[in-house]
């Protein structure tokens, strides 16, 4: 398989042909932050914290691919400064009560919001009215929290291939949606993998909760994206 | 220098983000030498009688008495503290923002099942009583607040290494394991 | 109104339950049953196996199409930035009056239904509004009157347009009160024109003799980005793909654009000839013409057009007599968003899903339409075509300026004494412009609609040009009696509104950046706000996905560019200020409770 050689912030690196920034940059020791892209499914760049220079414009890492001879810059100060305003934008934009939610510690938003160390968002909240569906046989549906990545639109279909998850409306109205005849057909397992795919604790499988204990939680001792930098 | 002056409050919180800094254990110690509590629960000092250096607020707003506090504290304080999810979002208490007051007071003192069916059914209206916001405000959407510790509660040594940075001028050390948000 | 499920399945079938023609099964099921209700999207879901909550995504996506009933008579009334400045305000209060109801709901009957919609592309003749599809221009009190007295009497709404507009706006399949307002025409598009001749020309050629003629031409896309035509062209042409496709964007969302609406009415041939080169240029059988919602007026004269230029041999089999050239062109029509005027949400929009813009790459000339590559184009871009394979590339380089070469159609707008159309050479100053259209003594001009730019009096002198003020066509004078900071929030209110909500910055940032506009304009903002204001707006621009967002901080961030002033004044000088106000944070729960706010030092 041909090798494409880049830069990102003056390191070399090698990507295969196809490979998306985010991915080369994983497989290359370097972190880019991602939210909405999800390990098997086909990048949204939804969210937008991926973004890197590439040769002097602002792209989303997650969706762009490697080019030979790419410069991408990175960690600069200027784009993480930028990706904390995205971060600390969801927090406003939803209803993001991290202590009452079964996700905290296992919530890849949060974990984020810890790694750029925000203390408060400089957004003013927007207190956004938003409902909780609880009427599925196996999951619920908190859309105070939903970030809208559409990570579970993407990821979660049945078997002949129809979403089982939509968005609805447009705007700062958009808002996920599940097929009512379609989510209550989901198996314990479709619905775990929901409630996996899911980043924030939008949507929750029903009758388990809080199952691991604080302090060993996802990150609980080290931030997201230690794994990759090395 | 003589020792900086500290003051603390809770408002519509529940006092855990002053437990959580009782549980700094014997650096409590260290902390009486380090710093001088003027008006707070820990001292019971009820008013202000001299400038503080550094307000501490556990809680936001959720009646007219808190707004007047937080006033009170942010005239008497150089510097002021957001402490805890409560005074920085609101926290559980502002689950309420998106339930109309009418319907929150109505559900609290008219529809209640702990209601005893004797009693005459009124919403509270006596003026004494502190009256309840249209929601739960954090702090800075009402006065200046120049730093904010996150966690519910925010962890013992997170509040430690904000109170040493503050009453010292050392750098502030945020050890990963501390800065949580619940 | 017919049964749900004979209406659904009549639909459904009528488009052969093929998936890219959802929109219309759909627009088929409002227009028959006045909405769209959950029943009838679980039907169309189950009768074209799509999940219900796919066909819902649609539904609720497009502003034309409604869940709940929007009356038997369905009024539109236009808010944009200009329709308020012509007396917007008052020609709702006259509709709320007389119908009894307010804007965003339906009368008490369910009769009539009064919304708010954005820019309809009547900019010149506002206030106006779109009922059942007719359009109804400079719209007064008495009018309004007039109408909802018809309306309650169950007349029919074309027969209440009273005296009809110019040219083929009286062309009986039009029949519309809408006027041309042609002001000033120029040698590329209103200049008299032979059908047929553009693709005479360009089939006794090769296909890269056409696109090469394009690229001499130095011919640059006419709907705001400005892409060479020619290299997009070439581009498209040279990707693989089993099939190519051509794509016209009609979708004429910009406020302050409608300059694609009166080619529409008066050179449609000239633009579908175009559209034919360039599908000879990129090899391509079939065009499409996205034909924004709003002017479905226009669909049955243009579906003639059509048939007639096929009759005359310029479109079907052999196309311009030349054997083995294919094409047609068939009509898509909007549902009402303005975010599907960026191509590639028109390609999805097309293809009967919600207008959300793609990730790219790949670009719509690597995979566009059903995933083959397509070329979009604008209508005039396609009408400059025509002409150019006329006069051939050299000519039309001659006119312009060193970027910005040949004519270009200018809709002009707001406080001027000949609001229209003006066919202007490209390089012609501000100054000159205010000067032709009686706008002399602006405040300012917004130039590209509310995506472009805002600029006052020290800009007058600059060329309308891409390198100094580039446009898609809009041009709205602002006297000094308006409000600037009103119309940029206008202008903010339209991209909150037509945001696709696919990313962050764009969905939340807009609205965010909107509120910090009315802290400060309503005297509560500080220094730190203004200069808050300003990162923020950077911060939407560099993260957003698409053009939308790229953009929709510009009424914002070109005004405290240019008119700092009107920020600084509204500014308190305190270093802090929320804008919390107790009394008023406590009148509910007062009220509620039965006891008098007390606020003693407040
Ligand atoms: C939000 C948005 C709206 C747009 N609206 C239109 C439009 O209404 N008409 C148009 O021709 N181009 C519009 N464009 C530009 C198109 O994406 C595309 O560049 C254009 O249709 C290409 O044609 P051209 O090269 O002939 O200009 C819009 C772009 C954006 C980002
Ligand atoms: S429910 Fe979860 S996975 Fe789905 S869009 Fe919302 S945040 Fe993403
Ligand atoms: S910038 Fe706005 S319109 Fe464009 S993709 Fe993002 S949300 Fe959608």
């Amino acid at each position: 398989m041909s090798e494409l050689t880049f830069f990102i912030d003056n390191k070399e690196c090698k990507a295969k042909k196809g490979q998306t920034i985010t991915e080369a940059a994983r497989d290359n020791g370097v972190y880019i932050p991602t939210l909405c892209d999800y390990p098997g499914i086909r990048p949204a760049g939804t969210c937008r914290i991926c973004t890197v220079k590439v040769n002097g414009r602002n792209m989303a890492g997650c969706t762009t691919p490697v080019e030979e001879g790419m410069i991408v810059e990175n960690k600069t100060a200027e784009l993480e400064d930028m990706r904390k305003a995205i971060i600390e934008m969801l927090f406003v934009e939803g209803n993001h009560m991290c202590p009452t939610c079964e996700k905290s510690g296992n919530c890849d938003l949060q974990a984020l919001g810890y790694r750029y160390t925000m203390m408060v968002p400089r957004f003013p909240y927007l207190w956004p009215s938003r409902e909780i569906d609880a009427s599925m046989p196996k999951i619920v549906i908190d859309k105070n929290r939903c970030i809208q990545c559409l990570r579970c639109v993407r990821g979660i279909t049945t078997a002949d291939g129809k979403h089982i998850f939509g968005t609805l409306h447009r705007g700062d109205k958009t808002r996920i949606s599940a097929d009512p005849e379609l989510v209550a057909a989901m198996t314990d397992e479709q619905a775990q993998k929901a409630m996996d795919i899911c980043p924030v604790g939008a949507i929750l499988k029903r009758e388990v909760g809080f199952k691991v204990p604080m302090g060993k939680r996802k990150y609980d001792s080290a931030p997201i994206g230690s794994d990759i930098e090395k | 220098m003589s020792k900086p002056i500290v003051a603390t409050a809770s408002l519509a919180g529940c006092f855990g983000c002053h437990m959580s800094l009782l549980d700094i254990d014997d650096r409590i110690l260290q902390l009486i030498d380090l710093v001088e509590f003027h008006k707070s629960p820990v001292d019971d000092i009820k008013k202000f009688t001299k400038m503080c250096d550094v307000g501490i607020i556990e809680g936001g707003c959720c009646n007219s008495e808190n707004v007047e506090n937080l006033r009170d504290f942010r005239k008497n304080c150089k510097i002021l503290v957001a402490l805890g999810e409560c005074a920085i979002m609101g926290g559980l208490p502002a689950m309420r923002n998106d339930i109309p007051v009418k319907e929150c007071l109505e559900e609290a003192y008219l529809g209640s099942p702990t209601i005893d069916p004797k009693d005459p059914k009124i919403i509270p209206n006596d003026d004494d009583i502190p009256m309840i916001l249209d929601r739960v405000y954090p702090l800075h959407e009402i006065v200046k607040i120049d730093y904010f510790l996150p966690g519910c509660p925010p962890r013992a040594d997170l509040i430690w290494e904000a109170l040493l940075t503050l009453a010292t001028g050392k750098e502030l050390n945020i050890p990963y394991e501390v800065f949580k948000f619940d | 109104m017919g049964n749900i499920a004979e209406v659904v399945s009549k639909a459904v079938e009528s488009y052969q339950k093929d998936p890219t023609r959802l929109l219309d099964v759909i627009r088929d099921v409002q227009d028959a049953l006045g909405q769209v209700s959950d029943e009838a999207i679980v039907q169309i879901g189950h009768l074209m196996n799509l999940s219900k909550v796919d066909v819902e995504g649609v539904v609720t996506f497009y502003h034309f199409f409604s869940k709940s009933p929007v009356g038997k008579y369905t009024v539109y009334l236009n808010n944009s930035a200009v329709a308020v400045m012509m007396g917007r305000g008052a020609i709702a209060k006259a509709f709320e009056k007389e119908v009894g109801c307010s804007f965003g709901s339906l009368s008490e009957d369910g009769k009539i239904g009064l919304y708010d919609t954005s820019c309809i592309g009547m900019n010149d003749q506002e206030p106006a509004a779109i009922i059942n599809g007719v359009v109804f221009t400079n719209l007064t009190e008495k009018r309004v009157k007039e109408l909802v007295t018809g309306m309650k009497a169950g007349r029919n709404v074309s027969d209440m347009v009273k005296d009809l507009g110019d040219g083929n706006n009286q062309s009986e399949l039009v029949k519309s009160m809408v006027k041309n307002n042609i002001r000033q025409r120029g040698s590329v598009l209103f200049a008299p024109y032979e059908s047929g001749s553009a693709l005479r020309k360009a089939v006794a050629g090769t296909p890269e003799d056409v696109i090469n003629e394009i690229k001499n031409a130095e011919l640059r896309g006419r709907g705001g980005a400005g892409f060479p035509t020619g290299m997009k062209w070439d581009f498209c042409r040279r990707a693989q793909g089993e099939r190519h496709y051509v794509v016209c964007n009609a979708d004429e969302g910009e406020p302050g654009t409608f300059k694609d609406r009166v080619i529409l009415t008066e050179i449609p041939e000239m633009l579908f000839e175009g559209m034919a080169v360039a599908g000879y240029a990129v090899g391509a059988a079939e065009g499409i013409l996205y034909l924004r919602a709003e002017y479905m007026y226009l669909k049955k004269f243009l579906e003639k057009v059509l048939d007639d230029l096929r009759k005359k041999n310029i479109l079907g089999k052999n196309a311009g007599g030349k054997t083995g050239f294919d094409f047609d062109v068939k009509i898509q029509m909007g549902a009402g968003a303005y975010i599907c005027g960026e191509e590639s949400a028109l390609i999805q929009s097309a293809e009967g899903k919600r207008g959300e813009p793609r990730n790219r790459p790949p670009f719509p000339v690597q995979r566009g339409y059903g995933g083959y590559p397509t070329t979009v184009n604008n209508v005039e871009t396609l009408c400059a075509v025509s002409r150019i394979m006329v006069e051939g590339g050299k000519w039309f380089a001659s006119m312009g300026t060193v970027q910005s070469r040949g004519m270009k159609l200018l809709s002009v707008s707001g406080d001027c004494d000949k609001p229209g159309i003006y066919e202007v050479e490209w390089g012609i100053t501000l100054e000159q412009l205010l000067k032709t259209v009686g706008g002399s003594g602006a405040q300012a001009v917004v130039i590209g609609g509310p995506s472009g730019t805002i600029v006052g009096k020290e800009a007058f002198g600059k060329k309308v040009c891409y390198q100094e003020l580039g446009t898609g066509g809009s041009v709205i004078v602002i006297s000094k009696k308006r409000n600037l900071l009103e119309i940029v929030h206008n202008f903010m209110e339209f991209f909150i509104e037509e945001s696709c909500g696919w990313c962050v910055p764009c969905r939340a940032g807009n609205v965010i950046i909107t509120n910090k506009l009315e802290k400060i304009m309503a005297g509560n903002g500080t220094k730190t706000d203004l200069a808050e204001l300003e990162s923020w707006c950077k911060i939407v621009k560099g993260m957003s996905r698409c053009g939308l967002g790229q953009t929709s901080p510009n009424p914002i961030a070109t005004t405290i560019a240019n008119f700092r002033s009107l920020y600084e004044e509204k500014l308190k000088k305190v270093e802090y200020e929320t804008g919390f106000d107790l009394l008023k944070s406590v009148q509910e729960s007062c009220k509620v409770a039965n006891r008098k706010p007390k606020i003693e030092g407040h």
